[in-house]
């Protein structure tokens, strides 16, 4: 679209349909939820630091999740942390969106076996839309994941949620 | 002073409160004192002008199929020596007198030994879990112990 002051200057009309406009909107500002579960949080912050800049694609991290539209699940979810989770989830005003980060957060991780306190995926309390692998995903993984998040959003539609 | 040193002066002392001394151990030379004074023995290695060990730095448990220990990792920041001083309990009764009045540090570490293998610390001033949470069941640490199938209905197995 370029210089957008240029653009409107003289009152011009642009046609676009109600959709894609609501999806624009949607996905150039996914705010997440800020919190960090294990090491995958460290990664998370170094995406959100200067190198990365995970601000650019306008994820800005709240610390409520009335204000939030995804929640980045970094790192192991043990089972007294589970319940946390949900709550929090719960409360996220809708649409909202879960990236779950790392194989902890995937299936249980390195605790499949022998983590008799670690749930075995968060997606057995919360619906996953991203899962990214990696133990932890480097913050590019990270990006890579919030941009399928975004082609996700990009394809949703009024009449029916989940495209 | 040397570990037979210490030995030395905890037998003379308490005499058959120390149990076993045993100082060709693989890893770390070590002393077993029985449970019942284990809190008067601490105190006295810790106000002996000789001794003074004035830090806990760690308070283990361990399982042995039978029986429960308790490990206490002791170090002086005076004279610079350490010390291991051992614990241990049946399992069918696992009760061992708390140290927290002597190093505070005990406090946390004694509640993540009852958490995780459940021994009590008689006279502990709050003794509950610390890890896990509250109505958690079972102590995971232990050999015998089984992951539950479920927990507050969320499925614990892979």
């Amino acid at each position: 679209m370029g210089l957008l002051d240029k653009q409107f200057e003289k009152s011009n009309v642009m046609v676009t349909s109600l959709d894609s406009l609501l999806n624009w909107a949607r996905l150039s500002s996914l705010w997440q939820m800020q919190f960090g579960l294990a090491c995958c949080a460290i990664e998370m912050m170094a995406a959100s630091a200067s190198n990365f800049d995970m601000m650019r694609f306008g994820v800005i991290p709240r610390a409520t999740p009335r204000q939030v539209d995804v929640m980045i699940v970094s790192g192991t979810v043990t089972l007294k942390m589970a319940s946390r989770i949900k709550r929090l989830y719960d409360q996220m005003p809708e649409p909202r969106y879960v990236l779950s980060m790392g194989s902890c957060a995937n299936c249980g991780g390195p605790y499949w076996e022998h983590g008799y306190h670690v749930l075995k995926g968060v997606d057995r309390v919360i619906p996953v839309d991203v899962y990214i692998p990696g133990c932890p995903p480097r913050p590019e993984a990270l990006i890579e994941g919030l941009m399928k998040l975004q082609e996700k959003v990009r394809n949703e539609s009024l009449a029916k949620k989940h495209a | 002073m040397t570990f037979q040193e210490i030995s030395e002066n905890l037998q003379k002392k308490f005499g058959d409160a120390v149990v076993l001394v045993k100082a060709d151990a693989a890893v770390d030379p070590f002393i077993v004192v029985a449970a019942q004074s284990v809190c008067d023995i601490a105190l006295h290695l810790r106000e002996d002008a000789a001794m003074q060990f004035d830090y806990l730095m760690c308070l283990s448990g361990v399982d042995r199929k039978g029986t429960f220990e308790v490990v206490y990792h002791l170090a002086s920041m005076t004279h610079k020596h350490k010390l291991v001083l051992k614990v241990s309990v049946p399992a069918d009764r696992p009760e061992v007198p708390t140290v927290e009045s002597v190093w505070k540090t005990a406090n946390w570490h004694e509640r993540e030994a009852y958490d995780l293998f459940g021994i009590i610390f008689t006279g502990h001033p709050d003794l509950r879990r610390i890890l896990l949470p509250y109505d958690w069941e079972g102590y995971p640490l232990r050999k015998d112990y089984e992951t539950p199938e479920f927990y507050n209905g969320m499925r614990v197995p892979y």
